[in-house]
């Protein structure tokens, strides 16, 4: 009975903690503009089926791709398990989906398969980090806690599936043994191998048994709480990243609004354009300027890197890095809520995205070639956000390059980004060849 | 050069073309990209498309102020030009540059500006399957190899990744792939209004590593589909002193040098 309390109590804190954390994400997100990404539904749901759930972007590069779906799978379905859990701590039984018998057999096979598999998965991830050093992993955005955040992931991944399978063979044990409670139930294909490796004792299989539950599911809480800190955020915000991604070409940038109404006023004086907001800003300056998805997208970023890894200007040794975009909007994000909960919403600390997280050297190294859009596997759109601080630097500041400056005004005089006159546009057609 | 006409004068003649040739500034200004919109100009002539061109009606689309923030300075480029072709009642356009395609397909029909666009390379692909273009007593291409450098603004930006290998594997050449193509396929450094400004610091240059992609695939033919793509790959060649054994071709040159039209 103390046990259920104390397991229920657990429950409860972990789910307020969690909500506590989520609603302040969501409030972060929301400092964003609205935008209204709600049009062709199928169509959205296709994507998020496809590439979040499907996660058909993944296999681009085979060998991470494949032990990222074995640890994907594994977490999805090890997570039945877990619900039997939850119902065994809150009524106090033991193995409740037992009476499914084979069928049950066939789950606790799977669920014991699986979580080797997660196990592989995991330890090719930690070499891959630890002992290969590949280069995506690092990069001047990849810091002291980017890193270790990876590593405390992949380790907290280990313990628990560690606890899962040790306590499997525990119950494994007792239930040879016809101990208490550990009626024969579900079939050992993994554990049946750590069983011999265990004690014979009954009280002390016992205790392993209860020690590695408590470890599983207060483990998997604690971990559900590190979540919103955490890069690991993904597997929640994949979901509606995809669903929310622009459908429109890659090559397609939005038409300003507030731009066209000017525009048409200055081609047709007897247009009137509706008044422009008092905070309006041609683009965007800190994230507030930026709109609610292109926050989400910050959050949702898991840091892999595949973006900065195809980048052109950052392969030829450019500062520009598409994560470093991502990862510095999220911090900026963080430290704006960590303002609001401190000094109130109004509170302005006299920082913002760009210059104090992006340089103008990383923006105006962007080829705008859609790569790091492409190669994110939950559809981030980090260029979006380059576009939008170059429109602040250029139409709020004037503060760009002599050369771009000079395209502009040869557009602007000569209808041509080089300065050739504008009578001699068809000469090509009675040149000689 | 055989008579190209404008759309004036099809107008003054009470005349509507079936598809209008975008040039572009490249196209119209760039002595290397006039080379580019001549053979095309042929192969349209040879294949008796009644085109017509803009000529010095034509006005840059914006896409590079757009790319490089100037917002403003786009839609009002864009919205001339929109006038102009509407005043046209321009139905489909043809175009040799991916950018040119990409911001008149993409970014005008939400100003106004509603034409069905093709790039030149699906123009090309469309005349070689109705059979009118035969290749017949040209320059052949048959066992060189050749690897195409797909543009970010088509490729990419816009899901175009066959037309333009299609039109190459008519040719019976030995088509290569780079390393890096298609979905996966490496920038030439040029976009995003990088063409008008120098790189920012760095190891090298966008263009230089790709030339190395290039140089492993060992192709004696760049094939190109944009003129900004064309002008990078040519200074990277010329940056690896390789002028003598790695040409760099539009699809368009390749297809009217392989149908005698040059």
């Amino acid at each position: 009975m103390l046990a259920q309390i104390i397991f229920i109590l657990a429950l409860m804190v972990a789910i307020a903690a969690f909500t506590i954390s989520i609603k302040k994400i969501i409030r972060n997100i929301n400092l964003g503009k609205p935008i209204d990404r709600t049009d062709h539904q199928p169509e959205r749901w296709k994507n998020m089926f496809k590439v979040a759930l499907g996660q058909s972007k993944m296999t681009a590069r085979p060998v991470a791709g494949i032990m990222h779906i074995l640890v994907y799978v594994g977490f999805i379905i090890i997570n039945i398990e877990v619900l039997e859990i939850v119902i065994d701590g809150i009524f106090g039984t033991h193995r409740v989906f037992s009476f499914l018998g084979s069928f049950y057999n066939f789950l606790i096979a799977s669920f014991e398969i699986l979580a080797l598999l997660v196990l592989l998965g995991v330890f090719v991830f930690l070499a891959r980090r630890l002992v290969l050093q590949l280069k995506r992993f690092s990069g001047v955005e990849m810091t002291a806690w980017p890193k270790s955040d990876a590593i405390y992931i992949l380790v907290i991944e280990v313990l628990l599936m560690s606890a899962f399978l040790t306590m499997n063979a525990a119950d494994y044990k007792l239930q040879q043994a016809g101990a208490g409670h550990y009626a024969l139930a579900g079939s050992f294909p993994v554990s049946q191998f750590i069983s011999p490796l265990l004690p014979t004792e009954v009280n002390t299989l016992i205790l392993i048994e209860r020690f590695c539950w408590w470890f599983h599911i207060l483990g998997i809480l604690a971990f559900l709480n590190y979540l919103p800190f955490s890069k690991h955020f993904h597997i929640i915000l994949a979901f509606p990243n995809t669903w929310y991604a622009k459908l429109t070409p890659k090559g397609e940038f939005n038409n300003m609004e507030t731009v066209s109404h000017e525009v048409k006023a200055m081609l047709n004086p007897s247009y009137t354009p509706p008044a422009l907001d008092a905070n309006n800003k041609f683009g965007a300056k800190d994230v507030q300027d930026l709109n609610w998805v292109q926050l989400m997208n910050a959050y949702t970023c898991t840091e892999c890197g595949r973006c900065t890894s195809s980048c052109p200007a950052n392969i030829t040794g450019k500062l520009l890095s598409p994560r470093k975009i991502m990862m510095d909007t999220r911090d900026r994000m963080e430290e704006i809520g960590r303002n609001i909960d401190k000094h109130g919403k109004d509170y302005n600390d006299g920082k913002s995205l760009l210059d104090d997280y992006i340089s103008r050297e990383e923006i105006w190294a962007c080829t705008t070639c859609n790569a790091c859009v492409e190669a994110c596997p939950v559809n981030i759109d980090p260029l979006s956000i380059i576009l939008d601080l170059r429109r602040y630097a250029v139409m709020e500041e004037s503060n760009v390059t002599g050369s771009l400056n000079a395209m502009f005004s040869n557009i602007e005089n000569n209808g041509a980004p080089w300065k050739y006159s504008p009578a001699d546009r068809f000469n090509w057609a009675n040149k000689e060849d | 050069m055989t008579q190209v006409p404008t759309m004036a004068e099809m107008m003054a003649a009470g005349e509507e073309p079936e598809i209008l040739f975008w040039v572009g500034c490249a196209g119209s200004y760039d002595e290397r990209a006039q080379r580019v919109t001549q053979a095309f100009a042929k192969i349209l002539t040879h294949c008796h498309i009644k085109f017509a061109v803009l000529g010095t009606e034509e006005n840059c689309t914006g896409d590079p102020a757009k790319r490089a923030g100037n917002e403003f300075l786009f839609q009002m480029q864009a919205m001339m030009n929109i006038e102009v072709l509407n005043g046209y009642h321009i139905k489909k356009i043809v175009t040799a540059c991916p950018h040119c395609f990409n911001t008149i397909k993409n970014e005008y029909p939400n100003l106004g500006g509603h034409y069905e666009v093709i790039h030149h390379t699906q123009l090309i692909q469309e005349l070689i399957d109705a059979g009118k273009l035969k290749a017949e007593n040209g320059e052949p291409f048959k066992g060189k190899k050749i690897t195409y450098h797909d543009p970010c603004y088509l490729g990419r930006a816009n899901g175009v990744y066959e037309a333009p290998r299609k039109v190459l594997e008519v040719l019976d050449a030995d088509l290569v792939e780079m390393k890096r193509c298609k979905q996966n396929g490496l920038c030439c450094g040029a976009g995003g209004a990088q063409m008008f400004k120098e790189p920012e610091k760095g190891k090298k240059d966008v263009n230089i590593e790709r030339m190395n992609d290039v140089l492993e695939s060992k192709a004696s033919v760049v094939a190109v589909g944009c003129p900004f793509c064309m002008t990078m790959m040519k200074d990277g060649v010329k940056h690896f002193e390789k002028e003598q054994d790695i040409e760099v071709l539009d699809i368009a040159e390749i297809t009217a040098r392989n149908n005698n039209l040059v």
